[in-house]
């Protein structure tokens, strides 16, 4: 097990700038997670630390040696790709004894080390089966029982849920959570999935166009979002976001709606964010045309306007409603979120 | 029409169809229909040519006089005939040799070609150009290539870099020709299989090999583990057309050496010709032909076995 740090690693094809200087340090046995929309270079950042893409400039460390010119092999990391890449010509024991039977381990380790592997992940009895007799989540279990057996330093994954089914999805990220509180292996997950970042993280690394936006525990990066990309990528449903300008003591959005601002706010504020969970029912607060309401039984997801102004509310309550009615509203203004003009957190 | 009242409702049901349209809708004959181009080229350019080259074989037709069945009798002369076997030793060694060469050298082109090089399609677009040149014409390159006097290996080795004295002999002894021979269908048949082999190479998944790499492979290995067993199907392919091809080879032989000298460079479809054509001997020429049959029936049972899907590869559906 080993520590990862990276510093101001960038990365260019040809000309095309991909990664703008990244940041980031990881600690022994942590559970970070790279998330960010598609096309951000979560990917490209896994397989640099991978030694499957060379490091532009910058260094990346792992275990306090400087990796930039160590073959992968010699990396001691594992790596789960999207895909699988299971090798689709071996049986699922031979796809997991691949790596030790290259490393030449006698044969009655090798089985040992696969059965160890095989019982954590209950492939046991697939073993003699080859990758296309597999399910989906099957193959991702192998993907994952060929890394165990490697025993490495790093676990790196690369969204390797976004094959599966829903359902799937959601029963494999608790048993890779379970996995990596079992064996406590430093992991680099990368996902576009933030509640998948949100469930499974220790440390969450959000990205955005080659630069790092956030990092932060779960929780932090959710109830302090540093900037209007991480406030509005962090968090399901998303924030809403009003842009509009501080007068009189209230937030008066483009739309037309005045939202209550809280004591002390800075007046130089221009987007107003405020969680659709962070929204209350309130007999004294804004008055709310209701647009659409969602019930998903656990809580009421109600589309609202306020003159022209959009706004998505989450409520414990169940509301009845139609379109048309008015509901009366108020923001939780402990919670409300401010940012100036340059999208950043006041 | 305008004038007639059309009834409210349209019952198509009512239409009684036309004798032509139930014809066509009587299966068994529809299915004969279908078949009937094909079976009507096959029997004329494939069963007819075959079955009277068999048949052929069995009589003593020669040239200008119609033949009568004699049996083995054929066969059972051409089995005491050097020449014959000569004949089928060269085409097996030949078959097996040039198919060897072929398939190292076009297998390492393959895998140079699927790197990233500059100027790839242009480099592939050359490596086809011997298999897009019509035989006859290589051969004649060739022809002149291994010509005792005017050689241009013979040139280099003599004039350029003194390496030698004497010119190269290339077509006039035995083994020489054998070889030389060889060597030109190599050099032709490299294309089909360096291009087939790459098509093979590039259905291989680039994460595969990634995932060897991090599992610690080297370059040996990665070939020997993944690029070999997952191009198996496809080069046991390739092998059978290529075999069969070469087995039958007639245009490269015929062109440069006509199975001389001595006979010594006749394949089985050489000597076929040599005998029945120029030698008026039909029927002795078809039971030289019909004598490949038995290695083409092996060369293709090869093929099913060799081709027998394996395990890993039915239904490659992805669930
Ligand atoms: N081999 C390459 N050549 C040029 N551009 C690339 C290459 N690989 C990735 N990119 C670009 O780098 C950016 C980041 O890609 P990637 O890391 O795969 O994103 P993601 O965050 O979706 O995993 C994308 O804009 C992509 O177009
Ligand atoms: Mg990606």
């Amino acid at each position: 097990m080993a520590d990862v740090s990276i510093r101001q690693a960038r990365k260019s094809y040809g000309s095309t700038k991909v990664l703008h200087g990244v940041d980031v340090s990881i600690g022994d046995g942590e559970f970070v997670v790279l998330v960010g929309p598609s096309g951000c270079g979560k990917s490209t950042l896994l397989r640099m630390i991978a030694g499957l893409e060379n490091i532009t400039e910058g260094e990346i460390a792992i275990g306090g040696k400087v990796v930039n010119t160590v073959p992968p092999k010699d990396r001691d990391i594992a790596m789960v790709f999207q895909n699988y890449a299971l090798y689709p010509h071996m049986t699922v024991r031979e796809n997991m004894a691949f790596s030790m039977m290259l490393a030449k381990a006698p044969a009655d380790v090798i089985e040992a080390e696969v059965q160890r592997a095989a019982k954590i992940l209950g492939l046991d009895v697939l073993l003699d089966r080859y990758p296309r007799q597999l399910s989906g989540g099957q193959r991702q279990r192998v993907a994952m029982g060929r890394a165990i057996v490697r025993d490495p330093q790093v676990f790196l994954f690369d969204e390797p849920l976004s094959n599966l089914d829903a359902k799937l999805r959601v029963q494999m990220r608790s048993e890779i959570k379970e996995l990596h509180q079992r064996l406590k292996v430093t992991t680099v997950y990368v996902t576009h999935d933030q509640i998948e970042a949100m469930t499974m993280a220790d440390q969450i690394v959000v990205m955005n166009g080659g630069r790092i936006e956030q990092s932060g525990a779960p929780l932090d990066l959710y109830d302090t979002p540093a900037n209007l990309f991480v406030a509005g990528f962090i968090g399901s449903p998303a924030m809403n976001l009003l842009s509009g300008r501080v007068r009189d003591g209230a937030f008066h959005a483009d739309g037309g709606a005045v939202m209550p601002l809280p004591p002390g706010a800075p007046p130089t504020a221009t987007t107003y964010g405020i969680r659709p969970e962070h929204l209350r029912l309130d007999d004294a607060g804004i008055a709310a045309s209701i647009i659409v309401v969602e019930p998903t039984g656990s809580e009421t997801q109600v589309s609202l306007n306020i003159g022209e102004t959009h706004l998505l509310g989450a409520f414990r309550e169940r509301v009845m409603g139609r379109h048309g009615d008015t509901l009366m509203i108020s923001p939780d203004l402990d919670l409300v979120h401010l940012f100036g003009p340059d999208g950043r957190r006041l | 029409m305008s004038a007639t009242t059309v009834p409210a409702t349209w019952n198509k049901a009512r239409q009684q169809p036309g004798r032509l349209a139930r014809l066509f809708d009587y299966k068994p004959f529809l299915v004969f229909a279908c078949l009937l181009p094909a079976l009507g080229l096959l029997g004329v350019f494939l069963t007819y040519p075959l079955g009277l080259g068999i048949w052929l074989a069995f009589t003593d037709t020669t040239i200008g006089r119609r033949g009568v069945w004699i049996g083995f009798e054929n066969f059972e002369y051409l089995f005491t005939d050097p020449i014959f076997w000569n004949a089928v030793f060269y085409s097996v060694f030949y078959t097996g040799v040039a198919t060897l060469g072929k398939f190292a050298l076009g297998l390492w082109l393959a895998l140079l070609l699927n790197n990233h090089l500059p100027l790839k399609s242009l480099l592939r677009a050359i490596i086809l150009l011997p298999w897009i040149v019509p035989t006859v014409l290589s051969a004649i390159a060739f022809w002149w290539i291994y010509d005792p006097q005017f050689s241009i290996i013979s040139y280099l080795a003599v004039d350029v870099l003194g390496v030698r004295t004497t010119n190269f002999d290339f077509l006039g002894s035995a083994w020489p020709a054998r070889w030389s021979l060889i060597a030109a269908n190599i050099w032709r048949g490299i294309p089909f299989v360096a291009i087939s082999l790459l098509a093979g190479l590039q259905t291989i998944s680039p994460s595969l090999y990634e995932a060897a790499l991090l599992d610690g492979s080297t370059p040996w290995q990665r070939f020997r583990y993944i690029t070999f067993p997952m191009l198996m199907p496809i080069l046991a392919i390739v092998m059978t057309f290529s075999i069969i091809f070469t087995f039958t080879d007639f245009q490269l032989v015929y062109a440069i050496t006509r199975g001389g000298p001595v006979n010594s460079t006749h394949l089985l479809a050489t000597l076929a010709f040599q005998r029945g054509i120029p030698g008026g001997q039909l029927g002795e020429g078809a039971a030289i032909a019909v004598s490949m049959i038995p290695f083409l029936i092996f060369a293709t049972l090869f093929s099913y076995f060799g081709l027998a899907r394996r395990k890993w590869q039915q239904g490659e559906g992805n669930d």
